[in-house]
């Protein structure tokens, strides 16, 4: 990495940058922060899926009758390290079965089903006390078996990127509080009610990764947040930790965005924040980490925002994962009368639920209905009118319309040159189009296609080169075949000149012979 | 109990924008306009706006039925009556009906529907109709009546009616007495006969800066345009570029030879260059989609206007330079891509 680069990048925050494009949206935000966080009660059952909506699906490490206690390990995947999931509470494991389970393309997965005892009793907590002088191996060891993943939304697991992190050398943690989708208040209840386990979080995940300080991002319309977490930031006494305000526009909550507006920097295409010396984190992905680390208490509970206009009171709740969804609208009171679709995350990159038997997930930040009068009823598609306003909006600068037709037209490499794959499908090109063409939806189809293809091409020229080598093997035998000829016939040699003369000779005999006997006729 | 609901694709929210919106804005802001040409020329222009409205919706509803589009979906996006309505103020307003309905057929049937239909015609439509029309009618399109306070007879409603049905005057009128030169034209032939652009303004058909009336058209016109801009139903960036290029090169042409150059503002205050920039130029479909490109096809548009006005065979450019930056702008759009986050 360039050295002015990463100067440029430990700057962050001390001056403000812009990114390209973006929405000013509504936020009804303030819907759901009127009443204090408050814990979802127990349901009658669980149903923990093994996939929490990305990645490959933790192999079950529970059967059917099995007592356990609340916080152990009920599958784990062990590849990426930290996919595992833990028992929300103590109980008897009734089933593992096939079940809806709260995903984009609304399919059934292994769902744990876990019927709870009502003791809600823990299991033995090892927690790192002395964390301060704890090996930063040991940290991040802790955070693989917690299951932690990022809150955010992405679920990506923080253990895989910590290690990454820590293996490239990061100067900055940045610790991502700007929950820039409309609805969605989770994080801001957070920073708001506990923001000592965010700050403490903040510390441990900076000594496991070896990061020298920590920037806290924040929306400029939080002012309670600000003054929380800054009052926390004074009681923990750390002077690596800043808190920065910035402008509320949609997508800054985004990784990519949120480090350019930070630094001016952007993460280059196909890289990682590492590539710039800097770590990205959610707030509630460090309150997880400190609860971890200091408690032992692995991710079995998040904060969800339950909003809308189509539930009655909407409130943030602590939900356990694995509680199904109509658990927390009955608690806000269930829904309002024209309730018209339920959706798991925000408004603008949410996905809908079919139905309110779904369990939260770690990716489920907000539960969001909505009305016939939100939503109105779906519009027609158009043909595109090239008006330009999808890539006047897009942050990671692409032309939207132009990828939206090479895609419809199956010029794939177009596509990828067009820049495709750095879409981040924050949905702000499909929220202007006048025509109402479902960009984001074709963008998916179409990475999933470059991936198809890239697959296939690394396959063929694999068997190419499978090809190629039999060839060459082939050759190189059928040529060692010919010199041991080679060299046999030299051996023979003699042999065959004597031979060849004593033929000469014959057929010259004959010659002869045939040439007296004309001479006589 | 678990509750079932109906899904559908983020974003989860009421349509912010339709095309039939998009189309409506640009209809209202050309109402400015279309009341100053009224009140300086008459109520021809109304009446050439009606027919050719009617015409674009027939010729477009009989080439969805052909194409078996849905009717009222592509009806209803007000696509056909904006280029209709762009291509009758472009036409002199005693212009006889079939003016219209030839435009009317070329513009939907040729330039749109064969094209594949909304959004994927290569040529703004109104400004293929206008051409047609232009070339293929000469005398008719040459016709302009002065504006009414200069004018030696000014035309009754139903004397206008007459004229555009019949194709002839009402009897006691000729057309000598009812046309004059337009002030492009006047320059153009003062110029062609050794005058300088001075004494051509001498003409009663000149204003302040532009045409007598044409001027304060434009300024109606901008005025829409500004509107537009602030709506961002279009960018600054076509509308800017075209004007700062006639500026431009027609302040250094003006200072260099005065003689044969009118001053930059003529050139901007008459004929159709505002409405071209505004209105015309930024048409979004057979123009550059990012912004850099634009200003490629703003400035070419106001080049190719002026050579055309200064060297070519008619007294306006505009349409001809909108329809020759049409076939520039995919060439242009693939050389201004702008780079994309990270690379």
């Amino acid at each position: 990495m360039p050295l002015e680069l990463t100067d440029q990048a430990r700057q962050a925050g001390q001056r403000l940058h812009h990114f390209h494009g973006g929405l000013h949206l509504r936020h009804h935000k303030k819907i759901s922060c009127e009443i204090p966080l408050e814990n979802a009660p127990l349901p009658t059952r669980f149903y923990v899926p093994l996939l929490q909506q990305y990645g490959k699906e933790a192999e079950v490490t529970v059967t059917a009758g099995q007592k356990i206690l609340k916080g152990e390990e009920i599958g784990c995947y062990s590849h990426l390290g930290s996919g595992c999931v833990h028992a929300p509470s103590s109980g008897i494991v009734k089933a593992v079965a096939r079940r809806p389970i709260s995903h984009p393309s609304g399919t059934d997965g292994w769902c744990v089903v876990l019927e709870p005892d009502g003791l809600d009793e823990w299991k033995e907590l090892e927690g790192v006390t002395d964390w301060i002088n704890a090996d930063p191996a040991l940290l991040r060891q802790k955070i693989r078996n917690s299951g932690i993943v990022g809150l955010g939304g992405a679920v990506f697991p923080t253990a895989y990127k910590a290690d990454d992190a820590s293996s490239r050398g990061i100067h900055t943690l940045i610790l991502n509080g700007a929950e820039c989708e409309p609805y969605i208040s989770c994080d801001e209840m957070l920073m708001r009610e506990q923001p000592d386990s965010i700050v403490l979080g903040a510390r441990i995940l900076q000594r496991a990764v070896g990061a020298a300080r920590t920037v806290i991002a924040i929306e400029d319309q939080m002012g309670a947040v600000h003054r929380a977490l800054k009052q926390s930031v004074e009681r923990a006494g750390d002077d690596s930790i800043d808190i920065v305000r910035i402008t509320t526009i949609y997508p800054e909550g985004g990784e990519k965005q949120l480090i350019q507006v930070l630094t001016g920097l952007e993460v280059p295409s196909g890289g990682k924040p590492s590539d710039l010396g800097l770590l990205c984190q959610n707030v509630a992905t460090a309150s997880a980490v400190a609860q971890a680390v200091v408690e032992g208490k692995p991710l079995i509970e998040r904060i969800v925002t339950v909003t809308g206009n189509g539930v009655r009171q909407p409130r943030n709740l602590v939900a356990r994962i694995g509680t199904p969804v109509s658990d927390l609208v009955e608690q806000c009171g269930g829904y309002a009368k024209d309730v018209a679709r339920l959706v798991l995350g925000g408004p603008m990159m949410g996905y809908a639920l079919n139905s309110d038997s779904n369990p939260v997930i770690k990716a489920a930040n907000c539960i969001l209905a909505l009305t016939e009068f939100d939503i109105q009823p779906p519009q027609a598609e158009m043909p595109c009118i090239r008006c330009g306003e999808c890539a006047r909006v897009c942050p990671a600068v692409l032309l939207p319309q132009q990828l939206d037709w090479l895609i419809r037209n199956e010029q794939w490499d177009d596509a990828a040159d067009c820049g495709l794959a750095d879409c981040i499908e924050c949905g702000c090109c499909d929220f202007v189009c006048p025509s109402h063409i479902p960009l984001v939806e074709w963008f998916r189809f179409g990475k999933s296609e470059l991936r198809k293809l890239k697959t296939e091409r690394k396959q063929a020229e694999a068997a190419k080169s499978r090809y190629e080598a039999r060839e060459a093997r082939l050759l190189r035998t059928k040529e060692a075949r010919r010199q041991q000829i080679r060299e046999k016939k030299q051996a023979l040699g003699n042999e065959a000149e004597k031979q060849k003369k004593l033929a000469e000779a014959i057929s010259r005999a004959g010659q002869d012979k045939n040439a007296r006997r004309d001479k006589n006729e | 109990m678990s509750r079932k609901f109906d899904t559908g694709g983020a974003p989860h929210f009421p349509p912010h924008s339709t095309v039939a919106s998009v189309m409506q804005q640009v209809l209202y802001a050309l109402l400015p306009g279309i009341v100053a040409y009224t009140w300086f020329f008459g109520p021809g222009i109304l009446v050439q706006i009606l027919l050719a409205v009617i015409f674009a919706l027939l010729f477009e509803a009989l080439m969805l039925k052909a194409r078996k589009q849905p009717l009222k979906l592509f009806l209803g996006d007000w696509s056909a009556v904006v280029t209709a309505v762009l291509f009758a103020l472009c036409l002199p307003p005693l212009a006889p009906w079939w003016i219209a309905l030839i435009g009317m057929l070329f513009a939907m049937v040729v330039a749109k529907h064969l094209y594949g239909g909304l959004g994927q015609n290569v040529f703004n439509p109104a400004m293929v109709a206008y051409v047609v029309v232009l070339v293929s009618f000469p005398q008719v399109m040459a016709l302009w009546p002065p504006p009414a306070s200069i004018a030696a007879h000014s035309l009754t409603i139903s004397e206008v009616l007459t004229t555009i049905f019949t194709g002839g005057l009402p009897a006691g009128l000729t057309w000598d007495t009812v046309s004059e030169a337009t002030p492009l034209d006047a320059i153009r032939t003062s110029l062609a006969s050794g005058h300088l652009v001075s004494e051509a303004r001498q003409s009663p058909v000149f204003g302040d800066f532009g045409g007598l009336g044409w001027e304060w058209i434009a300024n109606m016109y901008a005025l829409g345009g500004l509107w537009l801009l602030w709506r961002r139903v279009i960018s600054w960036h076509v509308p800017v570029m075209m004007i700062c290029s006639v500026v431009t090169i027609g302040l250094g042409a003006y200072l260099v030879d005065p003689g044969s150059n009118p001053v930059p503002l003529q050139h901007v205050f008459s004929g159709a260059l505002v409405l071209g920039a505004f209105f015309i130029a930024t048409d979004p479909v057979t123009g550059c989609t990012s912004n850099r490109g634009r200003l490629f096809f703003g400035a070419g548009v106001g080049i190719i206007t002026l050579v055309i006005r200064r060297w070519g065979g008619y007294p306006d450019g505009v349409a001809f330079a909108v329809l020759l930056m049409n076939m520039a702008a995919p060439l242009i759009d693939r050389y201004t891509r702008p780079r994309i986050f990270g690379h």
